[in-house]
């Protein structure tokens, strides 16, 4: 365990450094001004450059310049965007969280819907019922969820006004930033309204989460679906039904647990396209997360958020991939021992 | 369990809707404390002085300050505001304002007002832009182009204080579109106190980020591209104001303007409270910045916007066509003009410039252009201004006569001139290059060939500016509603440098007059004079009116009070919202 362990974080380590030589890079790639795409900060005159360049360690080699460069990466000081102004950590810090709660619901609403319909599914294959999910589904998973989040916001908010198009929660709360999940701060927040303010950001959340989690949720259909079908031709289960066991008892002894385990490998795939969408659904809800933010950085030719939005994206998918891996190595003990840590 | 499955997962699935419809339905209460407002940009500051941009002053000038003067949104005339009253020496030159008392700034985290407003603050504002030796003056850049633009800060002799409530201002020019001139977005009244403090803990240039005024809402936050946000002013005075007040307040000015006959001409009224004497504001005000305007359109349909700025010409017909939407329009402070060059013959020639005005046919150029969303123009003035002359002569479509014109003018057919269409879209002309090739069929049909030239805008300017146009498509919009604000720019010999002047064109007896309207206070004797004014202008015609756009605003119906400002920014003191 201790050598898996080792070899993952050497991974994750090794993955994390190639980044920052790419993201590092890039201050030198883009357009512009090197010291300006690197920090955000636009000298004055010549003598705050000179003393900018000192400090950011330019007049030295690209070795020092680079080693200088991750030392601010992990010290939080990650420079300025060019349009706000403002720190890019808090910047990121504001913007993360909200991605990373819609794509957290869209995760759940496909594993509490998708799993239990590919369990049905796949107990019923080949029935009325087996290809009406797995043709609905298969319809759902060919929708390009830009489209499909169009289509929602047609019917559900312009059409039938039932809920609203953009943000997180009306303007009219004034809603703290703690945990920048927002049903959490509106918890934690000290204001009156909470029950109306939980309605009104739950109304915001009904349409993007709905967007990203469909299309999760048909594939995770669609996966669990052949698992369990799968499960069903093994020999055990032929065992288990000449023993006598009821229908349900080989379900909730065999066939449950069982295929389970192939479905956790794939899942890790989805959180990549599931933040992915994630990032295409918040700019068409105006939801201030990553997403949203590295395309207004993209329309302003903000080089410094696009340089640390980038690496923080990339962070955090390659954190969630190898968590997920690490963890079906603990509960799958299966899997050959020596095999190699993979992205 | 299959059937419990399903049954869980339609429950699931309807969670979701169920949860969001029942928001909307059950609208309580707190959706009635708070305005919502889509706005189309960031403000570059919050203190109009420094910037003529109308992003900056929706955002700040209505919402945060207030102004020595007002317009009255309907009729235009300049009303009291912080000046409860003002007097005017029979020489035009000395102007004294009497200041409302428990007039109160706004006391925020970063501020506590110990005093009230006073006669310092209004010093302090007026010296901020007009000397340059003030403290402030270079604070955030220096420029105050507003100001710059109309030549104030040179024509102000001094600004003094009588006592704590009374200011006198002298000109060394007289100037009768000065009260307007203070009127405008850009002559808020900041604060004296807040200044100081400034200064002494060494962050001058805060003044303009964390505004602090005596407006009807005080700045809570502001986070860039995404919102605005303002609380409502517990002490606004006007809150304070009971409808008796109010009253008393314009019997006082009407005495003194009695008083004072040669000032009779200065215009008060008390109708300026748009809901009848009561004043009330929503606790909260916010700006949604959204810059794109289908967005901005969606979110007032689905009700995350209250109201929302500049709607697309294209949008009209969908706000129209819902029953909870308001479209207000009203006839902006501007003009849409065709120019000729009257420095190069045969333009120099008023019977040619005749002759090419009757071979085009306004009206269809209104409908190709505008899509109706404009008036057609016959002067300079648009019908929002107090000079504006509804029998003014106006040019008529008439190409037989314009061949006429022509060939007695010694124009062989075959003549070819060029028609300079501006790169940009303005209310006034939102598509010249469009409205040029229309121009260019109607000459073709009187036998002129005209090209059309256009270049990117600046460069666009400077050429107008050097002169090398035959005519020009381009147009013009005021920032207060004195017609000196049209006349003078468009028109006068001095504005020719200034390349405000497109037709270049100088008249001596046109300049004698408009400086003659500006000697006399009497509204009547200025009317008069301007109507005298359009007369020559109709004859000569240096530039063909064309149109006067709409100005729109859109808001869902929940709202009352919401007028459009025709001379500036939205203002949102006033506006309640009832679900």
């Amino acid at each position: 365990m201790t050598q898996i362990l080792v070899r993952y974080c050497t991974l994750f380590i090794l993955t994390l450094l190639v980044l920052a030589i790419i993201s590092f890079s890039l201050a030198y790639l883009f357009p512009g001004d090197v010291l300006e795409n690197l920090t955000g900060l636009v000298p004055q005159n010549e003598i705050q450059r000179a003393a900018l360049e000192k400090q950011f360690k330019l007049d030295q080699s690209y070795v020092h310049q680079f080693f200088y460069y991750v030392s601010n990466l992990l010290t939080g000081d990650w420079g300025y965007s060019f349009t706000s102004g403002l720190p890019l950590r808090d910047e990121v810090g504001i913007a993360m969280p909200a991605t990373i709660e819609l794509a957290t619901y869209a995760m759940l609403m496909a594993l509490f819907i998708g799993i239990p319909m590919g369990y049905y599914a796949g107990i019923r294959c080949y029935s009325t019922s087996d290809y009406l999910i797995n043709s609905a589904s298969i319809t759902i998973y060919s929708f390009p969820v830009f489209w499909f989040a169009l289509l929602l916001i047609l019917v559900f908010s312009l059409q039938m006004d039932v809920a609203p198009l953009s943000g997180r929660i009306s303007l009219l709360y004034n809603i703290e930033p703690v945990s920048g999940f927002i049903l959490l701060d509106i918890l934690f927040a000290d204001i009156e309204n909470k029950s109306l303010a939980l309605k009104d950001a739950l109304s915001h959340l009904a349409l993007p989460t709905f967007a990203i989690g469909a299309i999760a949720t048909a594939s995770m259909a669609r996966i669990t679906r052949r698992s369990v079908i799968d499960v069903r031709h093994r020999p055990y289960i032929a065992a288990a039904i000449s023993r006598g066991l009821s229908s349900w008892q080989i379900f909730f002894r065999h066939i449950l647990r069982n295929a389970l385990l192939p479905i956790l490998p794939l899942m890790a795939i989805q959180i990549t396209t599931l933040i992915t969408n994630a990032m295409i659904v918040e700019t068409l809800f105006s939801w201030p997360g990553i997403g949203n933010w590295l395309i207004q950085a993209i329309y302003q030719r903000d080089y410094p958020a696009l340089r640390i939005g980038m690496m923080a994206v990339s962070t955090l998918v390659i954190t969630l991939t190898i968590l997920v891996d690490l963890f079906n190595r603990v509960i799958d003990p299966s899997r050959e021992k020596y095999e190699r840590a993979a992205v | 369990m299959s059937y419990g499955l399903v049954k869980r997962l339609s429950l699931y699935l309807c969670t979701a809707l169920v949860v969001a419809s029942c928001a909307k339905q059950n609208k309580q209460a707190f959706y009635n404390t708070g305005i919502i407002y889509c706005s189309e940009s960031n403000p570059v500051t919050f203190n109009p002085q420094l910037d003529t941009s109308s992003t900056t002053s929706d955002a700040s000038s209505h919402q945060l300050y207030d102004r020595l003067l007002d317009f009255d949104p309907e009729t235009g005339r300049i009303v009291p505001s912080l000046a409860s009253s003002w007097l005017v020496t029979n020489d035009g030159l000395t102007y004294a304002f009497q200041l409302r008392k428990d007039v109160w700034f706004h006391s925020t985290d970063y501020f506590t007002p110990t005093r009230n407003f006073n006669a310092d603050d209004v010093l302090f504002s007026i010296d901020r832009w007009r000397l340059t030796s003030h403290p402030y003056h270079y604070i955030s850049g220096g420029r105050y182009p507003y100001f710059e633009s109309i030549g104030l800060a040179q024509n102000i002799e001094s600004v003094e204080r009588v006592n704590g409530y009374r200011v006198e201002i002298t000109l060394k020019r007289r100037d009768s579109s000065f009260l307007a001139n203070l009127a405008t977005d850009f002559a808020v009244i900041l604060s004296e106190e807040y200044a100081s403090q400034l200064s002494q803990a060494g962050s001058p240039s805060k003044i303009d980020e964390l505004p602090v005024g005596t407006g009807p809402f005080k700045f809570e936050s502001y986070r860039k591209d995404h919102f605005i946000k303002y609380r409502r002013h517990e002490d606004y005075w006007r809150l304070s104001l009971s409808s008796e007040d109010s009253e008393n307040a314009s019997e006082q000015t009407n005495t003194e303007i009695t008083k004072e006959p040669e000032n009779a001409s200065t215009p008060a009224s008390s109708s300026f409270q748009s809901n009848g004497g009561e004043y009330s504001a929503v606790e909260q005000l916010i700006f949604d910045i959204t810059p794109r305007s289908s967005l901005r359109l969606a979110k007032l349909m689905t009700g995350e916007c209250d109201a929302t700025a500049f709607p697309a010409q294209t949008e009209l017909e969908v706000i129209r066509a819902k029953e909870d939407l308001i479209l207000a329009e009203k006839p902006g402070l501007n003009i849409g003009f065709w120019a000729f060059n009257t420095q190069r013959p045969p333009f120099n020639n008023p019977d040619v410039r005749r002759a090419l005005a009757a071979a085009i046919d306004k009206n269809t150029l209104l409908e190709a252009v505008y899509f109706d969303s404009a008036i057609r123009a016959k002067t300079l003035l648009p019908a929002a201004s107090w000079a504006f002359q509804n029998d003014a002569d106006d040019t008529a479509y008439n190409p037989v006569l314009a061949r006429k014109l022509l060939a007695d003018a010694g124009i062989e057919p075959g003549f070819s001139m060029t028609i300079w269409a501006m790169p940009v879209e303005r209310a006034y002309n939102p598509n010249a290059t469009k409205m040029a090739e229309l121009i260019q069929r109607y000459l073709r049909d009187v036998g002129v060939e005209a090209t059309i030239v256009s270049y990117d805008w600046a460069t666009f300017r400077r050429h107008l500016r050097e002169g090398l146009h035959d005519s020009v498509l381009i147009g013009w919009s005021a920032d207060n509603g004195d017609p000196d604000n049209f006349y003078r720019p468009l028109l006068s010999c001095g504005a020719i440098p200034s390349g405000t002047n497109r037709a270049m064109w100088c008249n001596p007896d046109y300049d004698k007059l408009i400086n003659d309207a500006l000697k006399t206070d009497d509204i009547e004797a200025r009317k008069a004079i301007y109507r005298q004014v359009n007369r020559l202008l109709y004859e000569r015609l240096p530039l063909v009116p064309i149109a006067h756009a709409y100005r729109y605003q859109a808001y869902r119906s929940e709202l009352e009070g919401l007028t459009i400002n025709p001379f500036g920014g939205v203002r949102f003191g006033g506006v309640e919202k009832t679900l």
